[in-house]
């Protein structure tokens, strides 16, 4: 009975604190009545008797209110609950404060939770797949390489005994024709076992197996993802079995993959699979004979239970060493390495993870920042509170509730801001998942927030608040009321350096920090943007197509590809085109082994250079504007008749032949044993990522070049490109209506080859800004602090005749001091912090004496700004209203 | 008036306690009962009992419930609990030994010191 009493006033309070009024209003009338009853007897009358009981019981409201904290007193969650509703009630009061507080926070949470989801959906989380903490992706030789020829393939999958299977797969791009517009389509070429392999299971009709290959073509069949199949096929389910022509050749859809299952790359997704065997008609040639063609597949599968990874490596190097000794002219540096599939391999995983990882450290100093920041606004809000906490401590609060008082106020701001932050940062990965950041890949960046990013930020929430909850904690502590009352908070002790200065220091240092690692990015971005690409973008227009998505065959291809070039050269306004089979800056560049005239022994090992490799038409050079330096361009008439010819670039001429000078004329070999003469020589340019190093190149003639059907037509004019671009596309429509073909302006294609550094300098930019008007925030709370506190000793010098200046120093030296070591400390930190940079943002020298510079100018501006109010404030202080205040 | 005896801290709840011990009352009760086995000596203010009242029910130390009184008014009665009682006990002895004690070391004479 009384545990259900206690229990029923415990629910009462908390759902309806109206009944617990009715229950302490009821006792106290009836205390009145009693009393009233007892007067009357004495003989006053009934209204005097009921007034006197009135006013014998003394306070009624005090005394109910007592009578409610006497009943909720002390559980943790109903004091938790005053707390808060306290807390809530001070926050109001000071909307300012609160704002502030609020929005450093949210900006501060959202950012970490947005680069938290970024690092959770690339590198936490695995490929989508059953039991994917045992599957591994192979990565070959020094260079970690993640491709892999089909033979080498064969052999590991056969030999291995590691491995539950291997599967192995490449992407590809072809048109598909459903019996409307023939489109290009994003597959996945894969092995006959990689559903199997990935222990998948269809969401409709059957996936293909092993078992479905039968030599070369023998497998038309098509599984779609369930994306494309919604976007392309209406979620139709008599889909299955359904014939469609892919580049031209028949293909039967046999099912379509779950829903969760997009592949085994993380930021790729392709539209179908179709079975490798078939991939001559894919990609216009079946390359799976050539074991030294090893830019070709990707490799993975599942572990087999018990075997560890390094395990799993020797196995396979004992392979790889024996395949070296079988095959000494295509394999070399058979051995091998393993790596978390999703992000083709250390080659993009490493720079991704280094650059999240680092995004993720200042995202976090971000927050360190914002921290810092409050901690020290919510000092000083303590410290002219310090009448209020006297006061409550006079009256008999614990110092425990006061303390617990501050932090549910500091906790409350961290949690509305984190919401806030999440709530924005939703938003932003919202807008990233369905952005195609190059609009010719199948890109994407698909970030769902889960669980993990809800629990990073609430956590970072409420751990944000109780650090900077914590900074007012001492002086709470040692609050002494009798003090504070007496003689007012302006007995404030200047101590040497407080906790709040070293607080700011680490905060300016942290900002400084994130504003030179941005202005890095920055200055290294308008330097990419201005360096020799080795072609001219401007004027030039790419049209891009795969001969095999119209089914040309063998000898028809070079035909066509003559006629696409003579054809669009009578466009009027155009004044050269040329093909190349690779664009440089795109998907990285075809390299190959080249050694030197005199190498005799064509071992991988003994290969001069591995140059960048390019199949060019004679126009090419014209069209895409690279400068010859000597010798002469290609000709139609450098034939399969003709002796080998190439044109290389300065680097190839300076580490290969020996000479730029006279480098024309000389002979090089290729891996085949062939001799190629170097016939021109043209400037050095960027072919596989805008910050690599300055490489050889060879350009090669396509009419020496094995057939080839994927190719870049290089369009220079010199009209407006949008009528260019029509004609272009009339004009190769006459030709073929049935080729799909992409048009394009050079300089939107770059936008790709860009896009990493724009990316990292957009990230870092905003950061940036955040650190820049945290630190504003920052010096201004504490300049304007130390303003308010001295305005009486301010005054007294003033009317001592103090100058203006000397006003300043007293008022502001103190900050600015701060300030300037901060920067400093900031500055040195963030020229190491961008080192990591250099790796991601093309041609970021943290050296740069332009950013030193910025840097120490951004810091010195925002100084002013923060100090500029507090300083004008110092500045009008009237001795006479302050003394006559106080 | 001169022949009433300001109540020490935390002396309250120990006459509410003895008050009710002695059976059921309602609020004003207990400060008739306080007051008639005092002496009328121990003076409370009407409205300070009963937060002291709200306080040990809410401890588990008194049971309450609604009733009539004798004139017929609507009234909470209140009664000891259990650990009530055991309370009262406790306080009472410790109480006792504390007044004890203060009571020998100020009867002390000058030739004991």
């Amino acid at each position: 009975m009384k545990f259900l009493d206690f229990l029923r006033l415990r629910i009462a309070h908390l759902f309806s604190r109206a009944e617990q009024n009715a229950e302490v209003d009821d006792e106290v009338a009836s205390h009145i009545q009693l009393r009233a009853d007892d007067l009357e007897r004495s003989g006053l009358s009934r209204a005097e008797a009921e007034r006197r009981a009135r006013i014998e019981f003394g306070g009624q409201e005090h005394y109910k209110e007592e009578c409610h904290e006497a009943l909720n007193g002390s559980t943790f969650i109903e004091s938790l609950f005053h707390d808060v509703r306290f807390g809530i009630r001070v926050l109001r009061k000071s909307p300012g404060f609160t704002l502030v507080a609020v929005v450093t926070l949210a900006l501060a949470i959202g950012a970490n939770a947005v680069v938290f989801a970024v690092l959770n959906a690339l590198i936490l989380r695995p490929v989508n797949v059953p039991e994917a903490e045992s599957l591994w992706s192979i990565q070959r030789g020094s260079q970690r390489a993640i491709n892999h020829s089909y033979l080498d393939y064969v052999d590991l999958r056969d030999r291995n005994r590691s491995f539950e299977g291997l599967t192995a797969y490449n992407l590809a791009a072809a048109g598909l024709d459903t019996g409307g517009d023939p489109a290009s389509a994003w597959i996945m070429e894969a092995t006959g076992n990689y559903f199997d392999v990935l222990k998948v299971h269809p969401y409709l009709g059957r996936f293909f197996h092993a078992g479905d290959e039968h030599g070369p073509n023998s497998a038309p069949y098509i599984v779609l993802t369930y994306a494309y199949w919604h976007s392309h096929f209406q979620d139709d389910r008599d889909v299955v079995g359904r014939v469609v022509q892919l580049n031209k050749h028949p293909f039967t859809i046999l099912g379509v993959a779950p829903p969760e299952f997009r592949g085994t790359l993380l930021f790729v997704f392709p539209d179908f699979w179709v079975p490798l065997v078939n991939q001559e008609q894919v990609e216009g040639l079946d390359v799976r004979n050539e074991r030294g063609n090893h830019f070709l597949l990707m490799m993975l599968g599942h572990l087999k239970p018990g075997v560890t990874p390094a395990q799993a490596v020797s196995d396979l190097n004992s392979i790889g060493a024996s395949l070296e000794k079988s095959y000494p002219k295509d394999d070399s540096q058979m051995t091998f390495s393993l790596t978390r599939p999703g992000l083709a391999g250390d080659w993009l995983g490493g720079p991704l993870q280094a650059f999240l990882g680092g995004l993720m450290l200042l995202a976090a100093l971000i927050l360190l920042a914002a921290c810092a920041n409050l901690g020290s606004l919510f000092a000083a809000r303590a410290a002219d509170r310090s009448r209020e906490v006297a006061l409550r401590l006079s009256l008999g609060a614990s110092r425990v509730r006061i303390l617990r008082q501050l932090f549910t106020e500091a906790v409350l701001i961290s949690l509305v801001g984190g919401a806030v932050g999440l709530w924005g940062g939703i938003l932003l990965l919202r807008a990233l998942s369905v952005w195609h950041p190059m609009p010719t890949t199948p890109l994407q960046i698909p970030i769902r927030p889960d669980w993990h990013v809800y629990t990073v930020a609430v956590l970072l929430s409420v751990a944000s608040g109780f650090l900077f909850g914590a900074v007012p904690v001492r002086q709470v502590l040692h609050t002494d009321p009798y003090q504070v009352i007496k003689s007012g908070p302006a007995a404030a002790v200047w101590r040497r350096l407080t906790a709040r200065d070293l607080l700011l220091v680490v905060q300016i240092a942290i900002c400084a920090v994130l504003v030179t690692a941005s202005l890095v990015a920055v200055r290294g971005l308008v330097r990419s943007l201005h360096s020799n690409f080795g072609f001219e973008q401007q004027n030039a227009m790419l049209v891009e197509t795969s001969l095999s998505m119209g089914g040309y065959k063998g000898e028809q291809i070079p035909l066509m590809q003559k006629r696409m070039i003579d054809a669009l050269e009578n466009i009027p306004g155009v004044t050269s085109v040329g093909t190349v089979d690779r664009l440089p800056l795109y998907y990285g560049a075809n390299s190959a082994n080249v050694f030197t005239d005199q190498t005799a022994d064509l071992s991988p090992a003994n290969a001069a250079a591995s140059a960048a490799t390019y199949n060019i038409s004679p126009g090419y050079f014209d069209a895409a504007g690279t400068v010859l330096l000597a010798g002469r361009k290609l000709s139609w008439h450098d034939d399969k008749n003709a002796p080998p010819v190439a044109v290389v670039n300065r680097e190839f001429a300076r580490r290969i032949l020996g000479s730029v000078s006279d480098g024309v004329g000389r002979y090089y070999k290729l891996r085949d044993g062939s001799r190629v003469q170097v016939v021109g020589l043209v400037e050095d340019g960027k072919y596989g990522t805008l910050s690599e190093a300055t490489r050889p190149a060879m350009f090669l003639p396509i009419t020496q070049a094995p057939l080839a059907t994927d190719m870049a037509l290089v369009v220079r004019s010199n009209r407006d490109p949008q009528q260019v671009a029509d004609a272009v596309s009339s004009t190769i429509r006459g030709l073929d209506a049935g080729l799909p073909f992409t048009i394009r302006t050079w300089k939107q294609e770059l936008e790709g080859a860009l896009f990493p550094s724009r990316m990292a300098t957009l990230a870092l930019g905003v950061f940036g800004m955040m650190g820049a008007v945290l630190s504003i925030t920052g010096i201004f709370g504490m300049a304007a602090y130390s303003v308010s506190k001295r305005m009486r000793e301010l005054g007294i010098r003033i009317a001592l005749g103090a100058r203006r200046e000397e006003v300043l120093l007293a008022a502001l030296g103190r900050a600015v001091r701060l300030l300037a070591f901060g920067s400093a400390a900031g500055l040195a930190l963030g020229l190491l912090a961008s080192r990591i940079l250099a790796s991601i943002v093309y041609q970021a020298s943290p050296r740069d004496p332009l950013v030193l510079l910025g840097a120490v100018l951004a810091m010195a501006l925002l100084g002013i700004l923060a100090t500029w109010i507090p300083a004008q404030r110092a500045l009008s202080v009237d001795p006479l209203i302050l003394l006559r205040d106080e | 008036m001169p022949d009433q005896a300001q109540l020490l801290p935390g002396t309250l709840d120990l006459l509410i306690l003895k008050a009710v011990s002695l059976g059921p009352l309602h609020g004003y009760g207990v400060l008739l009962r306080i007051g008639q086995i005092s002496g009328e000596t121990l003076l409370i203010e009407q409205g300070a009992l009963y937060p002291a009242l709200f306080r040990l029910f809410r401890q588990g130390l008194l049971k309450a419930s609604w009733g009539t009184s004798e004139n017929n008014r609507r009234a909470k009665y209140y009664e000891l609990t259990a650990a009530g009682r055991k309370r009262l006990r406790e306080e009472t002895e410790g109480w006792n030994r504390l007044a004890g004690a203060i009571a020998s070391a100020l009867s002390a004479q000058p030739e004991e010191a």
